[in-house]
This record gives C-alpha cells, sequence and structure tokens, in this order.
C-alpha cells in the first residue's frame, strides 16, 4: 500500500499542462504551487506494482522535465 | 490508543503530502500552495480577511487573516504589503494555528503550597502589585524588575518602561533583543550615532551583489531570500554566502565561503586593506563625510559578575588606520581564518567596483558575538571607506530576528539605558520623558541597571527579589542556563510569567498570567526597515487572557499611578501611541498617526511631511539632513560617520585539547525561537520534532557516528545527549558542530557560555568548545 510523494518541475511554460495530465492520471493528488512552477504529487496505489507503473506513465509526460521522490511510506492492506 | 486504518492511511496522506510541500517551501522560500491552504477552511465558509504583520520573525510580512464566526482560520500573504508582496514562509502561512494549541494558558494560576492554584485575574492582578510594593519596601526599588522581548507590542513596551523607569523609578527594565539585537544597536551607535538601518527592503531590488555575512537568510528570513533568488532570475544578480557553517542559504547562493568561527573581524579589515590598496577608496565621500577612531583593545568578556567595561575612543587619522591594516593583508589573514587570499580578494572586489552596488546583510551570527559591536563597525567600515551607504541598493542591512525587536525594544526603549527617546544618562533626554510621563524628573535614575545577563545574576545574587517576564521564555534562551534556573527557584524570589502556553520560564513563576496573543488584542509592531504597522483585535482571546499591554496598566493602578495611567480600556492603545508619538515628533524619528498605520501596510519613520523616509542620511531622501551636502551623518554631531579601527581579538572559549570542537547553536525554519507557540503547530512539530547535533561528515565518520546515533556533548558547563545529523539539513566545517535551540526537551543552553560583547552586552551563541563523543 504504498504512498508517495514527488515535487515535480515542468519544462518552461508548460505547468498547466502537466498538472492536466498528472491530473488525469488513477491514484494521484495534485497540489500545485500557486507562484512558482513546482507541483506537488501524492500518489496512493494498492501495490509495488502499481506504483511502478504509475511512476513510469508520470515519467513519460512530456511537460514533465524533473520528478523529485519526497517521501515514502508503506502501510499494512487494508484487509 | 486506537487508529483505524483509514484513518492511518488518511493520516500517511497528509504527512506526504505535507513533507513535500515543507521540502518545496525550504527550497523555494516564499512559495505558496493556495490550494492546500484552502483545503483546512470552512465549506462553505464566508471569511473576512483582515490585515496584520506576522507576528513570527523581523521581517514584518503583511498578511491576511482569515476570520469566521469569532475564529481565525486562515491566513495569506497580503499582496498590498511592500514587504513581502503576498508571499508568506511555512511559519506565517500557519501562524493562527499557534492561537488555538489545546493547552491554552486560560486562568491565572499561583503558586501555593508548591501547586499552581486558578485564580480570578483580579486576585492575581492584586497579589502582583502587593508583592512588588512589598519588595520594594523591604529590599529597594531597584529590587523589582521587568522583562519583555522583541515580541513586546509598542504599547506593551511603552507602558512597562513608563511604569518602571518613569513611576516607580528604576532602570530595571531589559527584553531578550538583548540577546539578539544589541550589537546592531551599538554597531549603529558608534558608526553613526543613531539606531536602525539607513536602508531598507527596496534596497534589494537595486543592489547587485548581496554579501550575507554569518546569515542563514534561506532558514530565517525565507521571504527576504526569496526577493533576493528573484532578483538573481530578474538580473542575474551574485549571492555570496560568507559563513562558519553549509546551510539552505550556502547551497543557493552563487558562492560559499566558509570562515572560522571570530575570524569574520580578521577579514573584515582584510577586505578594507585590498580596498585601500587597490585605490577604491571614495576620496571625496570619505573626506567630507567620515572620521577615524580607534578604541579600547583587549576588553575582555563579561564572564565575571558585575563586568563593567567603558570605551575610550581616540580620533586616529587615515594614515594612522592604513598602519593598522597592514596586519591584515589578505594572505596574513588566510592563516588566521581559513579563507584563502583569492576569496578574501573575490569579495574586496565586489565591494570595490565602483560599478557594482552592494548589500551586506547580517543577523544573529555578527550580532552574536563577543565582538558584536566591532564586527558591525567593520562592515559600516567597509561601506563608508566605498561610499556605498544611504542610496538605493548600496546598503549595510541589520536584519532583526522579532516582530518589533526595532519598533519595541529599540524605538521605546526598553532597555536598561534607554528612553523612548535617547537614554537615561542624558539630564535632557529624562527632562523630555518625564514631562511626557507626567512624573517628576528625579524619578528616572541617571544611572543604568543591569543588562540581561547580569539582571539574571542579580536574581540568583539576591539584588533583584522581583521580576515579571512577559511575552518571552528565557529559561531555555539565557545562555549557560543551569545558573539562572538555579537563581531563579531561589527562597525569597517572586517570579510573574505572562504567556500564552507553559513553558519552561512558567515552571519558574509564582504567578502565571495568560496573555492574550497577536490579533487577540490591537497593537503595532516595528519591523527591521522602520516600518511600524497596526493590527486590530480580530479574535476575542480564551477564558481571562488579557493582553500584556492592559496587564501592565491594570498593575500600575494598583500601585497608584492613576494619574500617568489614565487609558481607558477601550480606548488605550490609540492613547498609548498617540501618547508616544510624542517622544518622536521631529524629523530624524517621527512616528506616522495611527490612522496613516491603520491605512496603509505599514509606514517607515521618519514620517515627514505626510511621506515615509526611505533612505537616511541622504539627502535626496532624508528631510532631516541639514547641511547641505549630499549626504549627513547627523546622528554625529560634526555629521560624520565613523571608521573604527577594531582588531581580531579570540573567542572567550576556543577550542583545546579536552574541548576540541567549537559549538554553535541557532535556529530551524520550521520553529519560531524557543517553539513555545510554533510545536503546538501539528505540521511543524511533525516536520521537525526534535534538536539534534549536526556534525561534519568527515568527523562523524571517524568517530563512526551516523545519523539518528545518541551523541554526548560536553562542555565546562554540563552535558547533554542529542541525535546525530549528518549531512542532513546544515552542514558544519570539521571539528564545528550545530545544534537548535527550540527544543525545550533537550536545553541545549545548559551548556552554553555566558561571555558577551563588552560594549553591547550581547552573549555569544555562536561560540564555546566542546567535546563530543558517541554514547
Amino acid at each position: 500500500m504504498p504512498i508517495k510523494s514527488y515535487l515535480a518541475h515542468p519544462h518552461q511554460g508548460k505547468k498547466d499542462e502537466l498538472i492536466l495530465a498528472i491530473s488525469a492520471l488513477k491514484h494521484c493528488e495534485v497540489v500545485p504551487a500557486q507562484n512558482r512552477d513546482i507541483i506537488v504529487i501524492v500518489t496512493e496505489t494498492d501495490t509495488r506494482e502499481e506504483e511502478d507503473n504509475l511512476k513510469l506513465k508520470l515519467e513519460a509526460i512530456s511537460s514533465l522535465k524533473l520528478l523529485a521522490m519526497v517521501s515514502g511510506f508503506n502501510t499494512p492492506q487494508k484487509n | 490508543m486506537f487508529t483505524s486504518m483509514t484513518n492511518r492511511r488518511d493520516f500517511i496522506k497528509k504527512m506526504a503530502r505535507l513533507s513535500a510541500i515543507t521540502a518545496a517551501v525550504s527550497m523555494f522560500p516564499g512559495i505558496l500552495f493556495a490550494e492546500e491552504q484552502e483545503r483546512g477552511l470552512p465549506k462553505g465558509g464566508n471569511l473576512d480577511w483582515k490585515k496584520a504583520p506576522c507576528r513570527f520573525c523581523g521581517v514584518g510580512c503583511g498578511v491576511l487573516v482569515g476570520v469566521e464566526n469569532g475564529k481565525a482560520v486562515a491566513v495569506k500573504g497580503d499582496p498590498k504589503s511592500e514587504v513581502n508582496k503576498g508571499l508568506c514562509c511555512v511559519k506565517g502561512y500557519h501562524s493562527v494555528m499557534a492561537m488555538y494549541g489545546n493547552d491554552r494558558l486560560t486562568k491565572p494560576l499561583v503558586k501555593k503550597n508548591g501547586t499552581y492554584v486558578e485564580t480570578s485575574m483580579d486576585e492575581a492582578l492584586d497579589l502582583i502589585a502587593s508583592k512588588m510594593k512589598e519588595t520594594i519596601q523591604d529590599h529597594g526599588k531597584d529590587a523589582v524588575s521587568i522583562y519583555g522581548s522583541g515580541q513586546w507590542t509598542i504599547p506593551d513596551g511603552y507602558v512597562a518602561s513608563k511604569l518602571f523607569k518613569g513611576c516607580i523609578g528604576t532602570n530595571n527594565v531589559e527584553a531578550n533583543a538583548r540577546l539578539c539585537m544589541a550589537s546592531a544597536v551599538t554597531g549603529f551607535l558608534t558608526s553613526f550615532g543613531l539606531d536602525e538601518p539607513m536602508g531598507c527592503y527596496e534596497d534589494i531590488d537595486y543592489a547587485d551583489v548581496f554579501v550575507l555575512w554569518g546569515n542563514n537568510m534561506a532558514e530565517m528570513h525565507p521571504v527576504l531570500f526569496s526577493r533576493l533568488l528573484d532578483q538573481r532570475l530578474k538580473r542575474g544578480v551574485k549571492i555570496i554566502d560568507f559563513a562558519t557553517r553549509t546551510t539552505r542559504t550556502s547551497m543557493a547562493a552563487d558562492k560559499s565561503i566558509l570562515f572560522l568561527p571570530q575570524t569574520d573581524l580578521a577579514v573584515a579589515n582584510a577586505i578594507c586593506y585590498e580596498i585601500i590598496k587597490n585605490g577604491w577608496v571614495n576620496t571625496s565621500f570619505v573626506e567630507k563625510h567620515c572620521n577615524f577612531t580607534k578604541g579600547s583593545t583587549n576588553i575582555g568578556y563579561g564572564l565575571e559578575d558585575k563586568f563593567a567595561f567603558k570605551d575610550k575612543p581616540e580620533k586616529i587619522s587615515f594614515e594612522d588606520y592604513k598602519v593598522f591594516l597592514e596586519d591584515y593583508s589578505p594572505e596574513k589573514v588566510e592563516k588566521i581564518s581559513g579563507v584563502s587570499a583569492k576569496d578574501i580578494k573575490y569579495m574586496a572586489a565586489y565591494y570595490g567596483d565602483p560599478n557594482k552596488k552592494v548589500m551586506s546583510l547580517w543577523c544573529m551570527g555578527m550580532n552574536q558575538h563577543t565582538r558584536g559591536t566591532w564586527i558591525n563597525n567593520l562592515v559600516y567600515n567597509i561601506h563608508l571607506l566605498t561610499g556605498k551607504i544611504s542610496e538605493p541598493g548600496n546598503s549595510p542591512f541589520s536584519l532583526t530576528g522579532q516582530p518589533s525587536a526595532c519598533g519595541t525594544v529599540r524605538e521605546v526603549g526598553t532597555l536598561t539605558h534607554k528612553l523612548p527617546h535617547g537614554v537615561v544618562m542624558n539630564k535632557e533626554h529624562r527632562e523630555f520623558a518625564a514631562k511626557i510621563w507626567d512624573v517628576p524628573v528625579e524619578n528616572i535614575p541617571s544611572k543604568p541597571t543591569y543588562h540581561t545577563v547580569e539582571m539574571f545574576r542579580a536574581l540568583d545574587r539576591g539584588d533583584i527579589r522581583f521580576m515579571w517576564i512577559q511575552v518571552t521564555n528565557p529559561m531555555v534562551t539565557m545562555p549557560k542556563l543551569k545558573r539562572y534556573r538555579d537563581g531563579a527557584k531561589k527562597e525569597g524570589r517572586f517570579i510573574v510569567v505572562s504567556d500564552i502556553y507553559p513553558t519552561p520560564t512558567t515552571d519558574i513563576a509564582d504567578v502565571i498570567l495568560p496573555s492574550a496573543m497577536w490579533v487577540e488584542r490591537e497593537g503595532m509592531y516595528g519591523n527591521s526597515e522602520r516600518r511600524t504597522q497596526y493590527f486590530e483585535q480580530m479574535v476575542e482571546p480564551p477564558g481571562e487572557a488579557m493582553s500584556d499591554t492592559w496587564q501592565i496598566v491594570e498593575v500600575a493602578k494598583r500601585l497608584g499611578y492613576e494619574k500617568q495611567f489614565y487609558y481607558k480600556e477601550e480606548t488605550h492603545i490609540e492613547e498609548i501611541y498617540t501618547e508616544y508619538r510624542r517622544h518622536h515628533d521631529n524629523k530624524k524619528h517621527n512616528m506616522a498617526p495611527l490612522e496613516v498605520l491603520k491605512e496603509n501596510s505599514g509606514m517607515q519613520w521618519p514620517y515627514v511631511d505626510g511621506k515615509p523616509t526611505k533612505w537616511r542620511f541622504n539627502s535626496k531622501y532624508d528631510p532631516a539632513c541639514s547641511n547641505g551636502e549630499d549626504f549627513h551623518f547627523y546622528g554625529k554631531p560634526d555629521g560624520k560617520a565613523i571608521i573604527w579601527q577594531r582588531p581580531y581579538e579570540p573567542a572567550a572559549e576556543e577550542p583545546d585539547s579536552e574541548y576540541p570542537y567549537w559549538l554553535n547553536t541557532g535556529r530551524v525554519v520550521e520553529h519560531w525561537h524557543t517553539g513555545s507557540m510554533t510545536r503546538r503547530i501539528p505540521v511543524l512539530h511533525k516536520a521537525m520534532p526534535k534538536a539534534y547535533v549536526e556534525l561534519n561528515p568527515g568527523d562523524a565518520k571517524r568517530l563512526q557516528i551516523q545519523t539518528g546515533d545518541s551523541v554526548k556533548l560536553t562542555t565546562r558547563r554540563g552535558e547533554i545527549i542529542l541525535p546525530a545529523s549528518v549531512n542532513q539539513r546544515g552542514v558544519p566545517a570539521p571539528m564545528q558542530v550545530f545544534v537548535p535551540f527550540f527544543d525545550e526537551n533537550m536545553l541545549i543552553n545548559d551548556i552554553t557560555l555566558d561571555s558577551f560583547c563588552p560594549i553591547s552586552k550581547e552573549p555569544d551563541y555562536k561560540k564555546c568548545a566542546v567535546n563530543i563523543e558517541k554514547v
């Protein structure tokens, strides 16, 4: 049950595009900074595989310049 | 404790979100997350946004406080504020949460038979007044004292000074700004004859180069630092971090230069040597506007009780000064300071370049220094020699740590030697204050009594028997703390503490008064750039909590000073401020009327002919200049600033074979000073829950210490065990360690040294000798 947070840096002028692209992904929560080109992403997936797949999808977004993980947690299964 | 899985996941998710936001805030000071901010707002709420200055730190950011149903529920940066232009740091952003901690003090508590008993406010105030009378009768008026802070509002400090100095007749008034800003004050007074910076934050928009002297701005003044970073993006300005430890500021700077503790004195002299050697002196400026003076040397460290020092200034010539600087060539200073001659020349070249505007910024690194006055003088020397002063972008700028260290402690004058206008030693100044205060001039003693360290020594000795402590936490912040904690607990001492939460200082109290905090009352703060800012009462304080101002007024009336404390409860802040303005009714310091403060995001003094003065001593901007020249340093009788000959002298206690490391202490971005408020804000507490000791990675490897290991620190005052931090937030230089002081469970000040600058009497929290070992 991994929960991770990232700082995402968009390419110049692509912040809105990046927010839209991430928002379209399942298991992703987006918190954009109001006055800087920085986006906080929190991911919550059920398995390690899902998490790895999600990360691949994030890294494939063309408006993303850099993705830096800040924290990672692993919680027990709900059931 | 039972926690459901859903709640736990929600909690972890929130922690993940906050970790990322905290990381972003520390990497990009001033960053805003509006969506996150709005997440906590009541749904469908109808917020009333009201302006106030932030109550954390001395920058004085304008914030808008969202109030709903009598509760402050949100904060955002005020876009109209010239200080922060809508930005906010992590502390300001969460500031209203500090008012709503679970253990908020709401009722007065009186210690009876060793336990605290709730009582009414009337009864508590009666007891305080009767104890003061009894103490004065039995031990004399110099046996009672008040100790406040740079978090006192202007009215708080004003009534404290009026009661103690004007009415009771003792100069036993001090404030914790002595521990953080006193060297800046004596630096200004000795160099210019008047306190506080000549420039303002707008200098940031004009300067080409910023030299940060021992000043971790990224963590301590993040909003201002973000203005520097903005200028780098827009104009390519250079930021030089000159420090003893690698910090987030160093990482963001264009160049990081490390020096050995205390040797900033030598480096500043070496920069002056280079300026003269290379012909970069602004000769016409120096000839017209500067004198050269030398003072006493080998001036001591204040380690003994009743230490006394008086400087003996002596005029010298420019030639004498040049000869003195021969000992400070970059090559010679390299050996003392660890700074390469190349780096010294690099800094000197920026200061010396007539086409570069340079701003020097500093705070605790230069002020908490056993030669704090000297190093302030020496940085002014650099700006005076090059004529880079008092004009947009050319600015030596002393930053402050507290929201009203300037406005209250320095301008109202809540220090033993000060009056709102002038000093107690000056007969005319005493007469002027006595007239406004409506007291006989004989009431105000002509001699200062105790500066802060000596005041607590006097409490220990029994010379002081009654102390009232407001808005500060000295049982965490005093150096060599154990002596002063034991002294305060001795028989025959009566301590009153006004605060909003229990602290190690309320632990020593005989009476605890619950105070109203920030926007639970009305008041004003004055920030680092001479800006006075008003805030209205927005919410009711909890329980019987009362403003510090009104607590003092009530006690003053009980002591029989109804005539002097004539203020009405509903209008007292306006009445006090209007009375206070009379002390500064002149072109050099006029304060803006209250209605102007209410309409604007603060106003800078001197406020003359309806306008603030942004750059003092420059006739283009400052109406008080009257010598017909471009510049007029009117704080000195001859209108000239002083270039001081001040040597390098070692610290009071340096590492040796028994205690081979330097111990440096300081703050962290998440916490406001001793953490008594910010540790009640869950986000900030979780982000930085406990203190630690930072070690140099090389030292840690040699001692086989890793992050999280327990490390014992031992000084001549005692020992403490802390978890290690290696290669984390900050990285000390080899053979140095750093410990933050916010954690009341790990009191680093139990082992620091109470040495101080003999001129400013400000302690040096940055340097003493320590041994470290893995536990």
